[in-house]
This record gives structure tokens, C-alpha cells and sequence, in this order.
């Protein structure tokens, strides 16, 4: 398999591990690696994956630069769904690349 | 290959209707053959060769870590590098290793499409694919747990992990009582495919 070489670590970052953040509610077109699901919700981070080329520009053909730092969130189940039955620690992780996030 | 998620853009391993792209999926080959630029017994070889770049490792790596807790620690800290030490080659997969413990207990998706630890555990099963099992885990683990006849008790937090993106995940289940002294390879035997997406449990 000859994939991109390019994981590197995130010595330049913007948020760190414990940070509260918002995932951005923007619905743009094209190939996207937010769901929809988690869009506009608030969670914490939960460690940082690295940094990789930009999913969002491979998907085109295009070389994924300028990288993007990922990260891993934590988000708590009861603040994504209304009805929400589990227990309220139940949590769901996803990983949300650096452009998607904001303070919270 | 510039797109290398591995999933492959159809649905055709939903339950329902066929869909739009395995229609033109299976047209395509259709039209492929009989036009002789491919043969179906290249197709064959070709799933078949699948299976041999992505051999079934999993239950080897875990039993290694339930029996030596330095090895476990680090496969945490750092599943690919971990395998590596172990002689497995994951490739260009990073893996996240995430451990059930009497107080969480986890499961593995991907909403977006199959992404799967293929370098460790082969081809991904059928359901782990379905539009069923990827919507439905992140909305309502637990019964969808139960489904597959694993309960999980209310104390115990539920946590569900979207591989959506260049993580690949695979659980670290909890070691049953009744398996002291057991060898690695007597360990492999218990812990299946499915306790590795987090969906059942090892069972002695």
C-alpha cells in the first residue's frame, strides 16, 4: 500500500488535551470528515491524534496540504440526543480536525 | 491511491432494496467482462487476495496483552507501535487500543462509511458495514449491544467510538475469570472478532 508518509506530531496546536470546544455548525458541500451528527455540539478533548493531510483536499485529488492537527473529542451522549436513555456517563468519541473546532 | 480511507462508496451490504451504486457497481463488472477487459475469476482472485493482505492477527496481539500488563500498557499508549514490537506490521493504520474496564465498556463504529482495523483484523464482517448497526450504535449503544446479547449493567459507562476519520480502533476486552495459568495461544481461542469491535464479550 502506498499511502501518504505524513503523521507526523502536532507541536503547533491550538487546543490541548482537557479543553472544552465546539464543533463548528457549518454544513459546507463536498467531502467532509465531520458527521453531521456532531456538528454544533460541545465536547473535550481527548488526546491529540497528530497532524495529517487534509481529508477534505485528498478526497479531490489534491496533496492534503496544508495538514491539519487532529484530534480525538469526547462528547457526552445526553448532550446529543434528547431522548437519550443510557446512563449519563455514556460518551461517544470522534475525531474532529483542528479546522472544525472553536473555544467553548 | 490518492483516496485511501478504505471504504468504498457503496451500500451494497445494507439490508433493503438494492441501491443505486451496487446496481452500477455490479453493471460495470458486467460490462467489464464482457468486454473481456477483466475475467470473473480475476475478481475471485482478487477478493481472495483481500483476505491474504489483511490476515486476522487480532486475538494474538490482546492475548499478549492480557498476559503481560508492560506490554498491555503500551499497546495503550501506542497500538501501532506496540504491534510493531509484537512483529506485526500495521502499515500505514494507526490504531487506538481502548480498554474495557469494570467501569466502561467500549464499542467500535464508523458512521461514515466501514473504516475497520483491517491490518490487525482482516476484512470487516457484514453488519459492522450495515446502515442499521452505523446509525443506530451512536444513538442507542445499549440496546443495540443487547442485540448481540451483551448487556451492559447501568454502572457501567457506555463508551461508543466513531472511527471517522485516520484513526483506526480496536477494544482491549476484559480478561474472564477462570483463565489463570492459561497459555497465549489458549487465550487467542476465547476472544473473538466481535469482542474486538466491543460488541460481545470473551467467553470461557
Amino acid at each position: 500500500m502506498s499511502l501518504p508518509s505524513a503523521y507526523t506530531e502536532a507541536p503547533a496546536r491550538r487546543f490541548n488535551v482537557g479543553d472544552r470546544v465546539a464543533v463548528k455548525a457549518a454544513n459546507p458541500p463536498g467531502h467532509r470528515r465531520t458527521p453531521h451528527y456532531i456538528r454544533g455540539k460541545r465536547g473535550v478533548i481527548e488526546r491529540v491524534c497528530g497532524v495529517f493531510p487534509n481529508p477534505e483536499e485528498l478526497a479531490y485529488g489534491f496533496n492534503g496540504e496544508p495538514k491539519r492537527v487532529l484530534y480525538r473529542v469526547r462528547f457526552q451522549q445526553r448532550d446529543l440526543w434528547a431522548n437519550y436513555s443510557g446512563s449519563a456517563r455514556d460518551a461517544i468519541e470522534l475525531e474532529i480536525y483542528e479546522h472544525w473546532l472553536e473555544p467553548a | 491511491m490518492k483516496h485511501h480511507h478504505d471504504h468504498s462508496h457503496d451500500r451494497s451490504f445494507d439490508e433493503g432494496p438494492t441501491s443505486e451504486y451496487e446496481i452500477m457497481s455490479r453493471a460495470m463488472q458486467e460490462l467489464l467482462i464482457e468486454r473481456g477487459i477483466i475475467t470473473a475469476e480475476e475478481v475471485r482472485r482478487r477478493m481472495e487476495q483481500f483476505d491474504a493482505d489483511f490476515p486476522y492477527r487480532g486475538p494474538r496481539v490482546i492475548a499478549h496483552a492480557w498476559a503481560d500488563p508492560a506490554f498491555k500498557a503500551r499497546l495503550l499508549a501506542d497500538g501501532k507501535r506496540a504491534c510493531a514490537e509484537f512483529g506485526l506490521d500495521l502499515e500505514a493504520e494507526r490504531l487506538i487500543a481502548v480498554e474495557n474496564t469494570p467501569d466502561v465498556h467500549n464499542v467500535i463504529v464508523c458512521t461514515l462509511c466501514s473504516c475497520y482495523p483491517r491490518a490487525l483484523l482482516g476484512m470487516p464482517p457484514t453488519w459492522y458495514k450495515s446502515e442499521n448497526y452505523r446509525r443506530r450504535v451512536v444513538r442507542e449503544p445499549r440496546a443495540v449491544l443487547a442485540e448481540f446479547g451483551t448487556i451492559v449493567p447501568e454502572h457501567v459507562a457506555v463508551r461508543v467510538h466513531d472511527s471517522n476519520a485516520d484513526m483506526r480502533y480496536v477494544v482491549v476486552p476484559m480478561r474472564p475469570a477462570g483463565t489463570d495459568g492459561w497459555s497465549e495461544a489458549e487465550l487467542a481461542r476465547i476472544i473473538t472478532r466481535d469482542s474486538l469491535v466491543g460488541v460481545t464479550l470473551p467467553k470461557v
